[in-house]
């Protein structure tokens, strides 16, 4: 079995390692014709670019991804200096260089990489699945009987900020820094899915199919490690199986289709402000002037922020949303899942935690009001905000930096919530919501806590789970994602998840249960008094 | 100028009593341990041992929490008490004058004057020192090709689980036939009998320690079982056969000392301003069903509790309410609220229940006239600690209890619930027609 398992492991790594490499292989060389398309399709008005484009990478071959992007770029900045110099606006070309350079680079592609795309899937991320795999299913029978299986979780450097867990978040970040800064790097990635992407929506992959396939392959992998070892947890195995459904249905294959359909791909479950672009002027209007589906989705979206979302929080807590249907709590609860325990618990955490991500719900709603106001009255700023201004600006600090690089490439070290706990801004409104009105509270079971520091342990939100049950007070945090991980892992069955009447839900205790009576009592009024 | 508390031990007695006095008055407050600079959970240290957690994780309060509750922490030593004078003298040297003396010193491991005991390898598993000493002795299966824990008790069991983690191999000396059996009753041992084999622990039951020996070199090399003469080679032996207080430091104080410190119900000992709570208290009577001397995490807490009453001029006798405990046995959790004892007295009559395959498992006790409900233990299937204690104090029947059995369920949510099973055999066995009601969150809270 332990062979399996490391046999496996190798298996994986060289998945990981060919993936990896295929940034560095292949020719690129565009086509004359090719380029004229383009050209063509964007109606660029610089002439100066044109003929920059023609002369130095029409026909041109580059043996790297890199010099094709340099040349790209050089040729484009080259080309918009000389119209910044001349103030000629509006021809200075405003597009993100590594974006300029993806989109002629995705058109570019020639030789090993683009000849090979069925046989390179199979190698990357084929042997990666299996792999993976094989390293995964033997612990059904190594982890022993089903019950919470711990052991080693501190001795190993993969789970314990050893080197391994420095070495996956340097991959991650990186990962993350290319994706949202660099497409043009790994546009070799986009050629390995183009089948599959024209199978679902009859074109070929984008760096954002890439991510979006790559996100629901991991969820698959390490959610079959999640029901291994949760196995004897039935609400653990529903919420894992819940998550699944929800990125790969809604967040993947349904705005796939819509897409091939001609519609505007929209991921139903999605909502505002996490979804913090929904407002934006380009998406209202690509909604608005795509029919009856496009008004729907529009009404559907506000009214899942306005209305949905805080009456499903008041009913479960915000548990229905962050750990049983969004996306980023589905990556969190199956790839994040062993790095749980790595959430800061101290109390000046807490503080951080609640400026934070209610400043970023600030930011969010700010935009929002800033955004739409311009969209309406014609404006180009509002209170002095400029509407671009401070929406690239939240699209690059938060949308891509917290939610991403940090967000994602920050587990193995600061634990699988950072972005959920610190930075979402849907997460801080229904935290709101859920601290103030709903039925969802963890119980505590009267004074059965032993203190041991479990549930704190594995907490991923960081809350000090501990020292509410030991003071035998139920648990009611604004920032609770209802994993159930606490109760999970509890030895004396003190912790309870549950909806239950909003009276008595916060129950500040002074002595606890299985005292004396009489001085639990008297104790309980006292404490009522003073507070 | 306040007065001066002054706590030994700063295990979950003394840290209790401290944070209590601290809400209810200003008095001066320090407390003294010579095992850890910060109060810890003496229950976690075997996931430290396992890897779950670190041992900071097993410290419920910060750091800074001591200071900015004017609490005052002294790592040292007490070498003896002078009453007399209110005053502690440290092996450090030096001394502390108090006003008020709260002994929350704990237990120690018992040892039963087994020729080898003191050797290096022989350790038990309760001080932050014993789980240093099991990390330096048995950190592999190479070092440590085989241990022997002799004592089938709580800490007994977490030992092996302990051992078993690092894959190391353990042979589980028990002097009783059946684990645990003078608490638990047969089929609840039985069923943790099977449960330990499954874990792969050598399980060896009604036998006894006769000698550890010596290697040669003032390190355990093997021990022989008192039954068979057998000899088995091991490198580490966990003395787990209970535990008792700790209070030879106290004993030539005038401090009444018996197995513990004598206490009457205000937790008070033959001087007036010293206090003695927690595992090391006993006293003079036994309250109710229970032992003079209660060695249990919740007992520590709830007389903390009540003496930060008394000290804060609140006079307040030590009256525990119904009796529960909990613990986990390898996979198993165990809850138990009100009596169930090893064998049932005379007028008292046992439901049991038993699932098929899992280990899962409810036995109640009840009074076989009045069928006034007594006490459940609960194996695998967890309870709400309130509705029993309701339930005892209104002193309800077993047949009520039973057809409102999923009022008390408390297992996580879409767990299978077997109060239908449940209630069915006892239908069966007691020839009555009851029917279980629906939970409901009205008779939970009212």
């Amino acid at each position: 079995m332990k062979f399996i398992k490391y046999f496996g492991l190798l298996v994986f790594l060289c998945g990981l390692g060919i993936f990896t490499s295929l940034i560095f292989l292949g020719d690129f060389q565009l086509k004359k014709e090719a380029l004229d398309t383009i050209i063509e399709e964007r109606a660029f008005k610089s002439e100066l670019l044109k003929k920059q484009l023609h002369s130095k990478i029409a026909d041109q071959k580059f043996g790297s991804v890199f010099e094709f992007s340099n040349t790209v770029i050089a040729a484009l900045e080259s080309a918009n200096n000389i119209h910044k110099e001349r103030q000629e606006w509006d021809k200075v070309v405003w597009d993100k260089p590594h974006t300029f350079s993806y989109n002629l680079a995705k058109k570019a592609g020639i030789g090993f990489v683009k000849d090979n795309k069925v046989i390179l899937w199979w190698l990357t991320f084929g042997l990666g699945i299996l792999g993976a795999l094989l390293f995964i299913l033997p612990n059904y029978i190594l982890l022993g009987k089903p019950g919470i299986k711990n052991d080693h979780i501190y001795h190993q450097a993969s789970t314990n900020r050893g080197w391994i867990a420095w070495l996956v978040l340097a991959y991650l970040v990186t990962f993350y820094l290319l994706l949202y800064f660099n497409p043009d790097y790994v546009v070799n990635w986009t050629y390995i899915l183009d089948p599959i992407s024209n199978a679902l929506n009859g074109g070929d992959a984008s760096q954002w199919f890439v991510y979006g396939f790559l996100y629901c392959v991991i969820m698959i992998v390490m959610a079959t490690r999640m029901y291994i070892k949760y196995r004897h947890n039935q609400y653990q195995i529903l919420r894992t199986t819940s998550v699944l459904f929800f990125q790969i249905v809604f967040a993947f294959l349904i705005p796939e289709i819509m897409s091939s359909l001609n519609m505007p791909g929209y991921d139903f479950k999605n909502a505002f402000p996490l979804d913090y672009d929904f407002f934006f002027e380009w998406n209202i209007d690509k909604l608005k002037s795509s029919g009856a589906i496009g008004i729907f989705i529009l009404v559907w979206g506000t009214i899942l922020t306005l209305v949905i979302v805080p009456l499903m929080v008041y009913f479960f807590g915000k548990r229905w949303y962050c750990s049983w249907v969004c996306g980023c709590g589905g990556l969190a609860e199956t790839l994040g899942d062993p790095y749980r325990q790595h959430s800061n618990k101290s109390l000046l955490a807490w503080r951080v935690e609640r400026w934070l991500i209610h400043s970023v719900l600030v930011f969010s709603i700010v935009m929002t009001i800033v955004t739409l106001y311009c969209y309406f009255t014609g404006a180009s700023s509002f209170i002095g905000i400029k509407s671009q201004w401070i929406k690239d600006t939240y699209s690059f600090l938060i949308g891509a930096w917290f939610a991403g690089v940090i967000g994602t490439g920050f587990y193995p070290i600061f634990g699988n919530r950072v972005w959920c706990r610190f930075g979402c801004p849907l997460a801080a409104y229904l935290g709101l919501v859920q601290r103030f009105k709903s039925r969802f509270r963890i119980t505590t079971n009267g004074g059965q806590c032993i203190s041991c520091g479990n549930c704190s342990t594995y907490c991923e939100q960081g809350i000090d789970v501990r020292a509410y049950a030991q003071k035998g007070e139920n648990i009611v945090r604004a920032s609770c994602v209802g994993c159930g991980v606490c109760s999970a892992v509890c030895p004396r069955g003190v912790l309870k998840l549950e909806n239950g009447p909003e009276e008595g839900r916060i129950n500040p205790t002074e002595v606890l249960l299985g005292n004396d009576v009489d001085l639990i009592e008297m104790a309980n009024q006292n404490s009522k008094h003073a507070s | 100028m306040e007065e001066h508390i002054v706590i030994i031990g700063n295990g979950i007695s003394g840290v209790t009593a401290a944070r209590h006095i601290r809400k209810l008055s200003d008095k001066r407050i320090t407390i003294i341990s010579s095992e850890t600079d910060y109060f810890f959970s003496r229950t976690a240290l075997m996931y430290v041992y396992m890897g779950h957690m670190k041992f900071e994780h097993t410290q419920p309060y910060e750091n800074w929490f001591w200071k900015k509750n004017r609490i005052e922490l002294k790592k040292a030593f007490v070498e003896r008490i002078e009453p007399d004078k209110n005053l502690l003298h440290f092996a450090e040297g030096g001394s502390l004058q108090y006003d008020k003396l709260i002994l929350a010193t704990g237990s120690k491991p018992n040892k039963f004057g087994w020729p080898g005991q003191d050797l290096d390898g022989v350790m038990g598993m309760y001080s932050k020192q014993n789980l240093d000493a099991l990390e330096k002795y048995a950190p592999d299966n190479k070092t440590c090709k085989r241990a022997v824990i002799v004592g089938g008790g709580l800490i007994g069991i977490e030992m092996a689980e302990m051992l078993r983690s690092r894959d190391i191999p353990v042979t589980f000396l028990v002097r009783e036939d059946s684990f645990w059996n003078g608490v638990l009753p047969n089929e609840e041992s039985q069923m943790i009998n099977e449960h330990i084999k499954e874990h792969h622990i050598d399980l060896r039951l009604g036998v006894n320690l006769q000698e550890i020996k010596d290697n040669g070199k003032g390190r355990v090399k093997s021990i022989i079982i008192k039954e068979t003469g057998e000899e088995l080679a091991c490198d580490v032996v966990g003395l787990t056969a209970g535990v008792s207080p700790n209070i030879d430091f106290i004993k030539t104080s005038g401090i009444e000392t018996g197995r513990g410190i004598k206490v009457d119900r205000f937790l008070n000992t033959n001087y007036d301003n010293v206090f003695a709570i927690g595992d090391c208290a006993e006293q003079h009577e036994a309250i109710g069903n229970r032992r003079p001397i209660e060695a249990v995490w919740y007992t520590g807490r709830m007389m903390g509790e009540t003496l930060a009453r008394t000290i804060c001029g609140t006079p307040t006798a030590y009256q525990p309410g119904h009796w529960f405990n909990s613990a986990k046995f390898l996979d198993i959790e165990y809850q138990t609220y009100g009596w169930v004892w090893a064998e049932p007295k005379e007028d008292e009559a046992r439901f049991f229940w038993k699932h098929p395959k899992k280990h899962l498992l409810v036995h109640l006790n009840f009074d076989k006239a009045s069928r006034e409900f007594i006490g459940i233990n609960t194996f695998g299937i967890r309870m709400r600690h309130e509705m029993f204690d309701k339930w005892l104090t209104e002193k309800q029947s077993v047949d009520y209890v039973l057809t409102h059995l999923k009022d008390a369920n408390f297992d996580p949510e879409f767990y299978k619930q077997h109060e239908a099973a449940i209630l069915e055999k006892f239908n069966q066995e007691q020839g009555t027609q009851l029917k279980a009601a629906q939970k409901s969150w009205k008779r939970i809270f009212a």
